[in-house]
């Protein structure tokens, strides 16, 4: 077979435009899923068993079903519901309940990693729960969270490529639309593979500098 | 008649089916200085963490200051109460994210509600008592065991406790760094201090203590000054722990 040289010139810009998209549904998903998995976390670190319940039966839901399924919940299910959003925001607000569930986890492994001493000490001073968690558990979890939060945001990032069958243009669809016009599937994927994989190597990197730079005790 | 400060009576703990404390009974005067001794297993630790509801009794009450300890009531409630207790633990538990200084200001600031300021002079103030305030900057990895113990008191003392309850705090200790914990102690003692202390280090219950208790399997056996405890131990089990104690 010979390689289509001129098409992947051509391309490379289109995909730019798609690599643009990804990073934005990338990121505003993954600060949306860091927010609601830390508020998640904590609820499932109180001492209400009602909140640790709920937050356990939403773990297991979204542990329990594929993600193109969850996608699906939120672009054609939810609209019968009455929420209604548009392709980009389905796939945001898909990837960051994902998300958001995975980061729960790592926040309640990561504060349940820490001693028991220290949340002993902080009891005996009188604080109470949720000055422990707040001023004396989190801060500590923080560095140890960093690993499993950068895999599950480079999760996060590949999962994104999922959104193409919801028409969101982002790097994958991006993408397909040129392998539809031009039939140059070898060149096109192989180059997709390519900018994903840079993608993920840039943010593992920026993730391994953030480690360092958090302190160690 | 003055009122304790601490009245314990009949206190119980058990984990399971292991019954671990016995309808212990005891008060403590106000400025006394009670030192517990027994084996390992006997119930001390356990009988120190039920004071301050670290352990949940399975029985009993604990007045302090004629105040039932309980477990009713709102958070806030039985944390201010639970702060009314000082306690320093024999791993020490400081706070590692945090310098010396703000390891004691955090009390007083997020308890006690007192301004950053204030709470980090109190603080500054505290170390000072336990000859720690050179060190107010460094973060707990950066002092030694025996540094970081006192810095552990002067935690507990910025609560203005009214009780001071050490869980042998010089256990975890190099050798050489026991001394400088037991000074601080015994300054406290000297000040005025209400001390329950829990510890093998007999010398300082012989200096310190006005009343030594022994127990065992989770009952006080036998208690009394100590200058008549160590020289005439009474029980049976009190003799051979005492015994085996100045064989080592």
């Amino acid at each position: 077979m010979t390689i289509d040289w001129g098409i992947i010139f051509k391309s490379m810009p289109l995909l730019g435009h798609g690599v643009v998209v990804t990073l934005q549904v990338s990121a505003l998903a993954s600060i949306l899923g860091l927010a609601l998995g830390l508020v998640l976390g904590l609820c499932s670190l109180s001492h209400s068993k009602s909140l640790r319940w709920i937050v356990a039966g939403y773990v297991d839901f979204i542990r329990g079903t594929p993600l193109l399924i969850q996608i699906f919940l939120v672009f054609f299910a939810l609209p019968a519901l009455g929420i209604r959003f548009d392709e980009f925001w389905a796939g945001v607000v898909a990837l960051s309940l994902n998300s958001a569930a995975f980061v729960a986890e790592v926040v309640r492994g990561g504060v349940g990693s820490i001693e028991r001493g220290q949340s002993e000490a902080a009891t005996a001073i009188g604080m109470r729960h949720r000055q422990i968690l707040v001023y004396i558990l989190l801060p500590q979890a923080y560095r140890q969270m960093v690993p499993p939060l950068t895999n599950e945001l480079i999760s996060l990032v590949k999962n994104s490529s999922l959104l193409s069958v919801i028409s969101v243009y982002e790097l994958t669809r991006a993408g397909q639309a040129i392998i539809s016009v031009h039939f140059v599937p070898f060149e096109i994927y192989t180059l997709l593979a390519l900018y994903y994989y840079v993608l993920i190597k840039v943010l593992s990197w920026l993730s391994g500098r953030l480690e360092r730079k958090l302190p160690t005790w | 008649m003055v009122t304790p400060v601490i009245q314990v009576q009949d206190l119980s703990k058990s984990f399971g089916d292991n019954s671990v404390l016995h309808r212990v009974s005891m008060d403590v005067a106000t400025g006394e200085t009670v030192v517990i001794i027994g084996a390992s297993g006997s119930g001390k630790t356990t009988f120190l963490r039920c004071l301050n509801r670290l352990e949940e009794p399975s029985a009993g009450t604990v007045r302090l200051d004629g105040i039932p300890v309980v477990n009713i009531g709102s958070e806030k409630q039985i944390a201010d109460q639970r702060s009314q207790f000082g306690f320093v633990f024999q791993r020490f538990n400081l706070f590692p994210h945090f310098s010396a200084l703000d390891n004691v200001a955090i009390g007083p600031e997020k308890v006690r509600g007192m301004s950053k300021s204030d709470a980090s002079a109190l603080a500054l103030a505290e170390l000072k008592r336990v000859h720690m305030s050179d060190h107010a900057m460094k973060r707990p990895v950066q002092l030694s065991g025996g540094q970081q113990q006192r810095v552990a008191i002067a935690r507990a003392l910025a609560m203005k406790p009214k009780v001071m309850l050490f869980d042998e705090p010089t256990s975890a200790l190099d050798p050489e760094l026991v001394q400088e914990v037991l000074d601080v102690m015994k300054e406290l003692a000297n000040g005025g201090m209400t001390m329950v202390v829990v510890t093998h280090e007999m010398n300082f219950a012989r200096e310190v203590a006005d009343r030594v208790i022994y127990m065992e399997n989770g009952k006080i056996v036998e208690e009394g000054p100590p200058e008549i405890l160590f020289r005439e131990p009474k029980s049976h089990g009190a003799q051979r722990f005492l015994r085996h104690l100045t064989h080592e």
